[in-house]
C-alpha cells in the first residue's frame, strides 16, 4: 500500500502536475495562434517571439519594482509588472499592424504572405529582445518557492515520497483557468466578442452586416498580446527566460493548435494538454515507479523512458503527423484542409 | 533592360568583394565569396520551391543538417572495430524500425476500416518500436564506448569528400519526400508548420546520437578535397608560383586554398544554375508556373497538382541538400550546435525574397548580397555604436551595453529588409521575367 503511495506521489511530482502547468502555459500560447488564424487567416510565426518580448518588458519591470523593494510578500512580483508587459506588446503589435498587415489585407494578399511578413516580425522581435535583455537565460522569479514541500509531507505520513507542487506551477493553473474563463466570456457574451466570432466564421457575411474589420483585428492583437504575454511570463516563472526557447516553443504551440483544430480555441486549449501530457510522459524515465509497483528484485536496470528528454520536439512533431495524416481539420473539427 | 540591370548589380557585387580584399584582406573577401557561393546555391534550391512553385519550406535548415550529416558518413575514415562492435546492430535496430513502419502503412492499406484495423496498427508500432530499441540501444551503446574522447562514433566509408554531395542530396530528398507526402495538399500552412518541426528533430538527432555523428562532440578534420595549406608550402610549383608573383608563400597558400575551393563551388553552382533554367524554361517550368499562379484551373486541366508539388519540392530540397554537405566541407568539420533556425533557414529566405524569387539568378544575388551585409553588418554596426555612444564616458554601463549588443543588430536589420522589401519591391532586386 505504501509503494504505491509512494509511486502515485511520484507521478504526480514528475508527471501530473509539471504537465498540467506546461499544459497550460502551451493552451493560451496555442489560444494566441488559434485566434489570430481564425480572425487574420495565417498562421503566426511570430508569436514564440511575442511571448518573449511580452515576458522580457515584465521582466524589467520586475527588476524596477523589486529595486523599489515592492514586492507581493510569497507571490512573484512578476504578477505585478504583467500589466506593464501586456501594454508594452499591444501597442507593439498594434504597431505592427498597422505598418505591415494591414497594407496585405486591404491587397486581400494570399496567407503565404502574411506568413513572411510575420517572420520579418520574428526577425524584429527576436533582435530586440536580445539587443535589450540578451541572449542568456534570465530567472525572475521572487516570493515562497513551494506550496506543498515534498519534505514536510513525508515528515507527516511517513512515506519515501511527498508531493510538492512549485508556486509557479498553482500560479500558472489558476492564472489560465481565470484567463480561459474570461476569453470565453469575452467572445461568447459580449457584443465585441460575438462580432469576432461571425468575423472568423465569415468574413464578407460579417463585413455586409456592418462589422467593422479595423475593430475586430485590433481586438484580436490586443487578446493576442494579453494571451501571449501571460503565458510567456508563466512560462518563465516555471523554467527560466531565454529568447531561443521562447522560438523553440513554436513547434509545440503549433502542434497544439492544428491537433486541436486550428481556428478553434476550445480545442487549442485541449491541444495544449494533450502535447504536454504525451511529451513529458513519454520522456519520463519510469525506473523509479516500476521500481515502486513491482516486487523487490524485478527491480529494472535501465532507465526505462520511451524516449529520451532530448527528443521532447519529436513527441509534438509525431501527434502533429498523426494529426495531419488522419484527421487534418483536429479533434475538434477547426476551419480548414 | 533585365540583362543590364543583371551585369549591373553583379558587377557591384564583385565591387564589394574587391574593396574587402583591398581595404580589409584577401582573406576575408574570399571567405565571404565561398560562402556567397553556398548560401546562392541553397538560395537557389529554395527558389525551386518557392518560385517555381509557392511552396514555402521553413526547414531549410534541416535539410542542410543532412548534407553535413552526408559528409561526416562518406568521408571521414571507418573506426577500427566499430562496425564489429555494434555498426550492424545499429543498422539492423533502425532497419527493423523503418520495415515496421512499413508494416503498418501496408496494413493501414489493405484491411478495411474498423476496430481491428486500429488494433493490428497500433500493436504493430509498438512492437516495433521496442524491438528495434531492443537491438539498437546496447549496438549504439558498444560503439559510443570506442575510445570515445576520441571516436566513439561508427566513422565514415572513407570515400572522397565530393561524393558526399550527390549523397547530401539523395538525404535531403529523401527527408522532404516523407514529409511532403503528409502535409502537401494540405493548406500551406501545414508545410511551414511540419517542415519546421522536422528540421529541428534532425538538429536534435544530429546533436544525440553519438554513435552517428558524435554529438555535441562534433567531428573535426574533415578530409579536404583541395590541397593542405602546409603541404603546399613544400611543394615545388606551388613555391614557384609565389616566386613568380612575388608573394609570401605562407600567407598565400590560405589564399590558393580558398581560390580552390572557390572554383569547385563556382562549377557547382554552374550546373545547379544551368539545370534550374533548362527547367525553368521547358514545358515542366511552364507547368509549374502555371498551377503557382492557378492551382484550380491547372487542376481543372488534368495536372495533378499534389503530386508536381512533391516533385518540386524534393528536388529543391536535394539542391539544399548539396549545399549543406558542400557547407560542411567547407568548414572541415560538423558542429549540430551552430545550426541555427535563423541563420540557416530564415536568412536563406530573406536571400531569396530579397533577390527576386522567381528567378534563378535574382537567387543567386540575393544570396551573395545578403550574406556580404549579414557578414559585413557586424564592424559595420560596431562603427555605429562606437559613434553613437563617441559621447558618454568610458566605462558607462549603457555603453558597454550598446557594444556587447551590437552584433544583435543584425538580426533586426535582416526583419526590416525583408518586411521593406515584401511591402514596396515584392518581386525583388532582379524580378521574374513575365
Amino acid at each position: 500500500m505504501e509503494d504505491l503511495l509512494n509511486a502515485f506521489f511520484l507521478m504526480s511530482n514528475f508527471v501530473f502536475v509539471p504537465a498540467i502547468a506546461y499544459g497550460s502555459q502551451l493552451a493560451l500560447g496555442a489560444v494566441g495562434v488559434t485566434l489570430v488564424y481564425g480572425i487574420l487567416r495565417f498562421s503566426n510565426f511570430a508569436h514564440g517571439d511575442i511571448m518573449a518580448f511580452g515576458t522580457m518588458v515584465v521582466i524589467l519591470f520586475t527588476w524596477l519594482f523589486q529595486s523599489y523593494g515592492i514586492n507581493l510578500g510569497p507571490l512573484p512580483t512578476a504578477i505585478l509588472a504583467l500589466p506593464f508587459g501586456i501594454i508594452a506588446t499591444a501597442i507593439f503589435l498594434l504597431g505592427s499592424d498597422k505598418f505591415v498587415y494591414k497594407f496585405y489585407r486591404e491587397k486581400k494578399a494570399v496567407p503565404v504572405t502574411y506568413l513572411i511578413a510575420s517572420v520579418g516580425i520574428m526577425f524584429v522581435l527576436n533582435g530586440i529582445v536580445r539587443f535589450i535583455i540578451g541572449p542568456n537565460d534570465q530567472r525572475f522569479a521572487d516570493g515562497e518557492r513551494f506550496i506543498i514541500k515534498a519534505k514536510a509531507m513525508k515528515q507527516y505520513l511517513g512515506t519515501a515520497e511527498g508531493v510538492s507542487i512549485k508556486v509557479s506551477q498553482g500560479l500558472t493553473v489558476i492564472t489560465a483557468v481565470i484567463v480561459v474563463m474570461a476569453l470565453f466570456w469575452f467572445l461568447n457574451k459580449t457584443r465585441t466578442g460575438k462580432s469576432m466570432r461571425a468575423f472568423s466564421d465569415n468574413e464578407d457575411l460579417a463585413l455586409l452586416s456592418g462589422i467593422s474589420p479595423d475593430k475586430v483585428v485590433s481586438v484580436t492583437w490586443i487578446l493576442v498580446a494579453i494571451l501571449a504575454t501571460i503565458a510567456g511570463t508563466l512560462y518563465g516563472l516555471d523554467k527560466s527566460f531565454k529568447p531561443f526557447t521562447y522560438f523553440m516553443l513554436l513547434l509545440p504551440i503549433f502542434a497544439s493548435a492544428i491537433v486541436g483544430g486550428l481556428g478553434n480555441p476550445l480545442g487549442a486549449i485541449a491541444g495544449g494538454f494533450v502535447i504536454a501530457f504525451s511529451e513529458i510522459m513519454i520522456t519520463y524515465p519510469y525506473k523509479k515507479f516500476v521500481a515502486y509497483i513491482v516486487p523487490g528484485d524485478w527491480k529494472p536496470d535501465g532507465l526505462v523512458q520511451l524516449l529520451a528528454t532530448d527528443y521532447k520536439f519529436a513527441v509534438s512533431f509525431i501527434i502533429l503527423v498523426l494529426v495531419l495524416l488522419f484527421k487534418p481539420t483536429g479533434i475538434f473539427a477547426g476551419k480548414s484542409v | 533592360m533585365t540583362l543590364n540591370r543583371n551585369t549591373l548589380y553583379f558587377t557591384i557585387m564583385a565591387l564589394l568583394l574587391l574593396g574587402v580584399g583591398l581595404f580589409q584582406s584577401w582573406n576575408v573577401s574570399l571567405s565571404i565569396l565561398n560562402l556567397c557561393l553556398i548560401s546562392a546555391i541553397m538560395a537557389l534550391g529554395v527558389n525551386i520551391q518557392w518560385g517555381y512553385a509557392g511552396l514555402f519550406n521553413v526547414g531549410i535548415m534541416g535539410f542542410a543538417a543532412l548534407g553535413g550529416l552526408a559528409a561526416v558518413l562518406v568521408a571521414m575514415p571507418p573506426i577500427e572495430g566499430a562496425w564489429d562492435k555494434g555498426g550492424w546492430g545499429a543498422i539492423g535496430g533502425l532497419l527493423l524500425a523503418v520495415i515496421s513502419i512499413a508494416i503498418a502503412v501496408f496494413t493501414y492499406k489493405k484491411m478495411k476500416i474498423g476496430k481491428y484495423r486500429t488494433i493490428s496498427i497500433v500493436a504493430i508500432c509498438i512492437i516495433g518500436f521496442f524491438l528495434s530499441r531492443y537491438i539498437f540501444g546496447p549496438a549504439t551503446h558498444a560503439i559510443e564506448s570506442i575510445n570515445p574522447a576520441k571516436s566513439g562514433y561508427l566513422g565514415g566509408l572513407g570515400l572522397p569528400i565530393v561524393i558526399s554531395w550527390p549523397v547530401g542530396g539523395l538525404f535531403a530528398g529523401i527527408a522532404a519526400w516523407v514529409i511532403g507526402k503528409i502535409t502537401l495538399g494540405l493548406r500551406s500552412d501545414y508545410l511551414a508548420i511540419a517542415t519546421l518541426g522536422i528540421s529541428e528533430i534532425i538538429i536534435a538527432v544530429l546533436k544525440h546520437e553519438d554513435w552517428m555523428t558524435r554529438g555535441v562532440k562534433n567531428v573535426i578534420g574533415m578530409p579536404r578535397p583541395v590541397p593542405y595549406e602546409v603541404n603546399l608550402q613544400t611543394t615545388e610549383w606551388f613555391l614557384d608560383m609565389c616566386n613568380w608573383l612575388g608573394t609570401d608563400p605562407i600567407g598565400f597558400s590560405s589564399i590558393f586554398v580558398k581560390i580552390c575551393y572557390a572554383g569547385l563551388f563556382i562549377i557547382m553552382l554552374l550546373i545547379v544554375l544551368w539545370l534550374s533554367e533548362t527547367a525553368l524554361k521547358s514545358p515542366w517550368g511552364r507547368m509549374m508556373r502555371a498551377i503557382r499562379d492557378n492551382e484550380v484551373s491547372a487542376n481543372a486541366m488534368g495536372k495533378n497538382v499534389t503530386k508536381r508539388h512533391l516533385q518540386v519540392f524534393v528536388l529543391g530540397s536535394v539542391v539544399v541538400g548539396i549545399a549543406g554537405a558542400m557547407l560542411t566541407t567547407l568548414d572541415g568539420q560538423l558542429t549540430p550546435t551552430s545550426y541555427q533556425p535563423l541563420r540557416f533557414t530564415f536568412l536563406i529566405w530573406i536571400m531569396v525574397i530579397v533577390g527576386g524569387s522567381g528567378n534563378n539568378w535574382g537567387a543567386i544575388l540575393g544570396g551573395f548580397v545578403i550574406w556580404f551585409f549579414w557578414i559585413e553588418a557586424e564592424p559595420l554596426g560596431l562603427l555605429l555604436m562606437n559613434l553613437i555612444t563617441s559621447g558618454m564616458s568610458e566605462d558607462s554601463g549603457l555603453r558597454l551595453h550598446l557594444i556587447n549588443s551590437a552584433a544583435h543588430m543584425r538580426l533586426m536589420t535582416m526583419g526590416i529588409i525583408l518586411l521593406l522589401v515584401l511591402r514596396f519591391s515584392p518581386r525583388g532586386l532582379l524580378p521574374e521575367k513575365s
